[in-house]
């Protein structure tokens, strides 16, 4: 019973929405202030709506009421609980739930948050999120409906596919979402601005907290997938350019270039109409990910082979929405005026400098994920485009963009003084190719690209850190003063430096990756293997049962100059449901190294084939990204952005006025 | 990676799983030359290569019994003293180009390599096209100089 009321509350969902998709944005066209007030109302009981249909799946699911084929197909009682609940978007239909909640929840966000929106952009807004909620739900409805239920109901479940039952599984998905999703939001406001032909510094102040949020879980989740796919799939790998990963790599891209495009939109009005197209094509490369994956022209490479129905009808929604709203911008972004003017050496530059290197990056990964696809269907001839192209391609692309991350904050908006960013990155200039070439120097003959690397990592985090002190000590002056000055600078520019760090960060343990260590052996239990600086030493293999599955684990130590320092469990482990064995890989974190083993076969001579690494820095790699989401998170907490009172707090000296006087009082002032 | 890459990578799994009753690993310690410069080059040419059941896996990566095979074949052909490229020729005349994982320069590739240049060139030649120098706005009318150096002059409020 409590299934069918979630069938029902998703088909009423529907209906909102699509009442969502009309009346407010016939409001903002005609003015009509009832016709607008609807959006709020609407999109709260949207979002109620889809989260009671949520609420109903899971508790299907922690039920395991084997009368619902999504349960079957995708638990068993003996799972532990948290993995019922993840399961819940572990599978199609339920991911597409999750989808539509997290688009209704941003929705509801603006509804809630936004009185601070003007109400004309708001109602339009939240009218285009209308549309997207209205096409993914009758998505839903029609062709990937979770409530469906079985004639005959059998005893047991299937159980959740053994390489998903994992904690990652249970916090990925949904940040990955957040992220991915959350861009609908900026693409609603921009379609919405093209629609009520308004777009100035206000818009881009509106707009900016929303693709902050979106990009620091975007950012996060696609960490946390990176590293659930390196401790899971057992060969130390954590990016393997896989069309699906490149499709929340393409909408990272796009929106980390939106996310400094509306900093500069925002301070001095330029680059508008591109500012635009960014976030039009953020949300539309989320849209074809989700294609891409959904469709199933990706898990078969011939034909939309899981389900053609899904396949076209998403195609549908892209078509529609990619096409619809180019239209749109063709049609309207001329009308907008240009806004101000700069110097290719300016802040400005930089961040041009940043986007159109970003956007070429985007454009390398998104030609070489479709590219196979697309001549195939042209011509027949099958190629490959994997890892060592984007390798060769994307890599390169990035160079000149790191190499500028640290410049474009310490220039002047309007017109910079390059002579003068120079001497003020110096130091960390410096300091970075004198590590490049001691490293060099070092390890000669080892790897060239990993001490190149690690220069530029260190000369992107010390730079990230001279614009700080240079922001808190710009001349010699006592420590009091220094503090007060710390105080008072914007939490956005601690963002924006943090940020970059982060950045910087994580290049280093990407760079660190060329001086790993790698064994492939068939192990001795009681026999040392040397790792790099250690020795690992298998004591002894032991069978265990967990929950809904069975392992052999090997006992290992890791030794540095005899002395125990670590100990790891790798084990194999067996499905009983689906019969299907799954490799536990045993990590173990050194300093900021990762020891990391992988079991294979077991030999009659009582040897254990075992994957052996040791991974120098590796850590570096996620523990940027974090800092990078930090960064976003510090710059979204800054007074001037945060939501609900987008346009309160000091402005720049000569920026245009706020579009709209503040509506909600502050409680701090 | 995805849930989704986890999902499509476990479908790949599951498939393993139906043809090898224990699943293989990656590459194994009995595939290993002793020739420590041989086998580098045979994970190098490893790496550049498409196991061609999996979704996008090298063979190198790949559990997959066709990779396996295909590992033992390339290491047969190193120890006769083929070259790398010929070992690629002689793979590409067997499965064609799609066991490249790096697709060769041809025509019909062209497009696919001059990707990132012409993004660049692109994106490039609209900003200069775009570009207004700064300094190229039009001068005060005199009329125009006469207000300013009146509110200029005039008593600061």
């Amino acid at each position: 019973m409590i299934v069918e009321t979630g069938h029902f509350a998703l088909v009423l969902a529907l209906a909102l929405a699509l009442v969502q998709s009309v009346l407010p944005l016939w409001g903002s066209v005609r003015r009509d202030p009832t016709l607008m007030g609807t959006a709020v109302p609407v999109s709260l009981g949207q979002l109620a709506l889809v989260a009671y249909a949520f609420a109903c799946l899971a508790e299907a699911h922690v039920a395991a009421d084997f009368s619902l084929r999504n349960v079957v197909e995708n638990t068993h009682s003996t799972q532990p609980l948290v993995y019922k609940i993840a399961g819940v978007w572990g599978n199609h239909e339920g991911s597409m739930l999750l989808w539509v909640l997290i688009l209704a929840l941003f929705g509801g966000l603006v509804a809630l948050f936004g009185p601070g929106i003007p109400i004309v952009l708001r109602a339009a807004t939240l009218g285009v999120q209308g549309w997207i909620a209205s096409a993914f739900l009758l998505f839903i409805l029609l062709t990937s409906d979770p409530f469906a239920r079985v004639v005959d109901p059998p005893m047991e479940g299937q159980d959740l596919n053994p390489i998903l039952q994992d904690i990652g599984l249970a916090i990925h998905p949904p940040l990955l979402y957040l992220g991915y999703v959350g861009f609908s939001i900026v693409f609603s406001f921009a379609a919405a601005a093209l629609i009520t032909g308004r777009v100035d510094a206000g818009w881009a102040r509106f707009v900016r907290p929303w693709a902050l949020l979106a990009w620091t879980f975007l950012t996060l989740g696609i960490a946390m997938g990176s590293y659930w796919a390196y401790y899971t799939l057992g060969w130390g790998g954590f990016w393997f350019w896989d069309p699906v990963e490149n499709a929340s790599l393409m909408p990272w891209l796009a929106g980390t270039a939106l996310l400094h495009c509306t900093s500069v939109m925002e301070k001095r009005e330029a680059l508008k109409v591109w500012t635009i197209f960014l976030a039009i094509v953020t949300f539309s490369l989320s849209l074809l990910g989700t294609f891409l994956v959904r469709s199933g022209v990706l898990t078969s490479v011939h034909s939309f082979a899981s389900d053609p129905t899904r396949g076209t009808f998403i195609l549908l929604i892209l078509a529609v929405f990619i096409g619809g709203s180019f239209a749109l911008y063709a049609w309207r972004a001329p009308m907008l005026r240009a806004g101000g003017l700069f110097a290719p050496v300016s802040r400005e530059g930089a961040l041009v400098w940043n986007n159109l290197f970003l956007s070429a990056a985007c454009a390398t990964v998104l030609v070489g994920t479709l590219y196979p696809l697309a001549l195939e269907a042209l011509t027949g001839q099958k190629i490959s485009v994997g890892a060592p192209f984007f390798n060769l391609t994307f890599g390169p692309l990035l160079v000149p963009l790191l190499l500028v991350v640290p410049v474009g904050p310490s220039l002047a908006w309007k017109r910079g003084d390059l002579l003068g960013a120079a001497q003020r990155l110096t130091a960390a200039a410096g300091i970075g190719l004198l590590v490049a070439v001691v490293l060099l120097a070092v390890t000669r003959g080892g790897p060239v690209l990993a001490p190149l690397g690690a220069g530029l990592a260190v000369y992107i985090v010390l730079g990230a850190a001279t614009d700080v002190a240079l922001r808190l000590r710009p001349r010699p002056m006592p420590v009091r003063a220094v503090l007060e000055r710390a105080r008072g600078l914007p939490r956005s520019a601690y963002g924006t430096a943090l940020a970059h760090a982060g950045l910087g960060v994580t290049l280093l343990g990407l760079a660190a990756t060329g001086w790993g260590v790698e064994r492939i052996a068939a192990v001795t239990p009681g026999q040392p293997v040397e790792l790099g600086p250690y020795d690992l030493v298998v004591t002894g293999l032991q069978p265990r049962i967990g929950p809904n599955y069975a392992e052999t684990v090997a006992e290992t130590e890791v030794r540095r100059g005899g002395r125990v320092v670590a100990r790891i469990a790798p084990a194999k482990r067996v499905f009983a449901a689906r019969r299907q064995t799954v490799a536990e890989a045993g990590i173990v974190t050194l300093g900021l190294g990762q020891v990391y083993v992988s079991l294979g076969d077991q030999h009659a001579d009582g040897t254990i084939d075992a994957r052996m690494f040791w991974k120098p820095l590796v850590s570096l790699i996620w523990c940027g990204a974090l800092v990078m989401a930090l960064g976003g998170l510090l710059s979204l907490s800054d007074r001037r952005l945060r939501i609900g009172l987008a346009v309160r707090g000091s402005r720049p000296a000569g920026s245009p006025p706020p579009a709209r006087p503040p509506v909600l009082p502050s409680p701090a002032e | 990676m995805s849930a989704r890459a986890a999902a499509a990578r476990a479908a790949g799994l599951a498939l393993l799983a139906a043809l090898a009753v224990t699943p293989a690993r990656s590459v194994e310690p009995d595939e290993i030359l002793s020739d420590p410069a041989l086998e580098a080059r045979a994970r190098s040419i490893s790496e550049e290569l498409r196991c061609l059941v999996c979704q996008n896996q090298s063979i190198d990566d790949s559990a997959a019994p066709l990779a396996r095979d295909l590992r033992l074949i390339v290491r047969e052909h190193l120890k006769s003293g083929d070259s790398d490229d010929a070992i690629r020729a002689y793979l590409v005349r067997r499965y064609g180009d799609f066991v490249l994982l790096k697709p060769p320069l041809a025509p019909a590739t062209l497009l696919l390599w001059a990707t990132p240049g012409l993004a660049l060139l692109l994106g490039g030649a609209t900003l200069l096209a775009r570009r207004r120098p700064p300094g190229a706005s039009r001068p005060l009318t005199p009329d125009e100089q006469a207000r300013v150096d009146a509110l200029l002059a005039g008593p600061r409020g």
